[in-house]
């Protein structure tokens, strides 16, 4: 059975330009970045050209990017960094309740070492209450850290309004743009942003490779200590092949399939709001290009993705089922769902490969799975 | 998830989803881990099982644990209907990934509830 790819949001299919991009870097131009030899050049120059590149798409300048092995290093290496560099001096960090685990995970850990964390509330859709950041900001406030496109609802955050306030209180500001990356406008100065997470493969990237963008004179401390790569800042030798690849991924992202995306994304929504007893989860307006997320009450989310898949459909879930923890959607949980409605979740992620023909057949099988799976429940009639 | 192509079967065909007409006794059982809800109607005579049912709001798994469960109780007696174990549904499961043991656990609670509520009913 052909497989239908609806979960690009949790990774995406490596463009085929891409893969011819890295291939020489595996076998010609395998050198290390730091070697003086000829081999060894090329590598670099690859590695300085990619930097330009992934730095001009967020208005940056070259020597702000650090290359790193994806979206979870850039964000530990951000708060951690940051940690290290500020405290006890400072010992405030200010985030949002819809974070990835990424964030969290590492705001706990950092709890543990001393620090005094806000997990900002959001609204209904998943927006911020710029009022309630200002009011939390104080003169111990090291960052404040807040998720660009969230993973699981699409909700996109005003950064320009954040990075505003941040800039009036002088506090560093920090964004996880893998989501958003090239799908919305990213533009460091005009957002005031002092450090981004970006990762390569969720926009057709290789797995593995992302950059965290530090504004010049930023104190940090690194994770990583050995040769000095990346200007003292993440040693390690560089993934050249995949620097290469996220740098050409960059380089083909278009607004053009933005549109295009966004259009697919509406007509599913307005498709699946048809079914009876079905609820948007997430922002109509402001939502990422590729993100659809709803509830069909009174069904369980794993078993719909259970259903989906057995027709060939990959989606994921909130559900409280399938996750390793059982517990249901803490995004889902922030926007007010009660645990019945986030079990009822399903998250559909689209991306530029998704055809009308898939959409279609989507949406076909979609309503006879809710049928079938609403009279297997006990909670309908 | 892990899931064994026995448990699929079950889960996407279940053969016993259905509302039983006139239960001689009713189980219905929430599961705490996750939220889930398991429903099962049993229809007795001559102390045997004679029509069972099931409707579940809950994972993979859940369904098809349910639909196992009621295939082991139909056409047992009361007794033996009360001592199936999760161990039995899971080996006609074939293999049960170890997070979703609890909602073998389920189907067999619904059961006995189901069969404590005949016996109630019946004044026994
Ligand atoms: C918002 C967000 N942040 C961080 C990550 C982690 O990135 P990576 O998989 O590159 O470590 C992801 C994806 O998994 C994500 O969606
Ligand atoms: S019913 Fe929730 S994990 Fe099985």
């Amino acid at each position: 059975m052909k497989k239908i790819y609806f979960d690009n949001a949790a990774t995406t299919q490596v463009d085929e330009k891409v893969i011819k991009e890295i291939q020489p870097y595996f076998d010609e131009k395998y050198g290390n970045a730091s070697s003086a030899h000829e081999i060894g050049k090329q590598a670099k120059h690859a590695m300085e050209k990619a930097r330009k590149t992934i730095a001009k798409s967020i208005n940056a300048k070259r020597d702000e990017i650090i290359f790193t092995s994806g979206g979870t290093e850039s964000n530990n290496f951000a708060l951690k960094g940051l940690f290290f560099a500020n405290y006890p001096e400072k010992n405030h960090i200010i985030t949002t309740k819809i974070e990835h685990d990424c964030i969290l995970r590492t705001c706990e850990w950092l709890e543990k070492q001393g620090v005094k964390v806000t997990y900002l509330d959001v609204d209904k859709e998943g927006f911020i209450n710029l009022e309630d950041l200002k009011k939390t900001i104080t003169d111990k406030t090291i960052l404040v850290t807040i998720i660009h496109g969230n993973n699981e609802i699409g909700t996109i955050q005003d950064l320009e309004s954040i990075g505003k306030i941040c800039k009036e209180k002088n506090i560093l500001f920090h964004t996880d743009a893998c989501q958003s990356f090239t799908k919305v406008n990213l533009n460091v100065k005009k957002m005031n942003l002092d450090l981004v997470t970006l990762n390569a493969h969720k926009i057709h990237g290789p797995k593995g490779v992302g950059a965290l963008y530090l504004r010049r004179n930023t104190k940090i401390v690194p994770l990583a200590h050995g040769g000095g790569h990346e200007r003292n800042l993440r040693s390690g030798t560089e993934n050249i092949p995949g620097i290469v690849g996220f740098a050409k991924s960059v380089d083909i992202a278009n607004s053009k399939d933005v549109k295009k995306i966004a259009e697919m994304r509406d007509k599913i929504i307005e498709n699946l709001l048809k079914i009876p007893n079905v609820t948007l989860n997430g922002p109509k307006e402001n939502r990422l290009c590729n993100n659809i997320n709803v509830s069909f009450n009174n069904i369980e989310g794993e078993a719909v993705g259970g259903y989906l898949e057995n027709e060939g459909i990959c989606t994921s879930t909130g559900s409280a089922c399938a996750s390793n923890t059982l517990k249901s959607s803490h995004v889902l949980k922030a926007i007010g769902l009660e645990s019945l409605q986030s079990n009822s979740s399903i998250r559909v992620s689209i991306s530029k490969y998704t055809t009308d023909e898939e959409i279609e057949y989507f949406l076909e099988k979609i309503k006879k799975i809710i049928e079938k799976l609403r009279k297997i429940s006990p909670l309908v009639g | 998830m892990d899931y064994s192509k026995e448990l699929l079967k079950h889960f996407t065909n279940p053969k016993y989803v259905k509302k039983i007409k006139n239960p001689d006794g009713v189980g219905e059982v929430g599961n705490v881990a996750c939220g889930d809800i398991m429903h099962l109607e049993i229809k007795v005579e001559k102390n045997k099982i004679k029509d069972i049912g099931f409707r579940t709001f809950g994972c993979a798994a859940a369904i098809a644990s349910s639909d196992v469960v009621c295939d082991l109780a139909k056409g047992k007696t009361i007794k033996q209907a009360e001592k199936i174990t999760k161990d039995e549904i899971i080996k006609k499961l074939k293999k049960m990934p170890p997070i979703k043991v609890h909602c073998s656990i389920l189907g067999i609670k619904t059961l006995k509830k189901a069969i404590k509520d005949y016996k109630k009913r019946d004044g026994k």
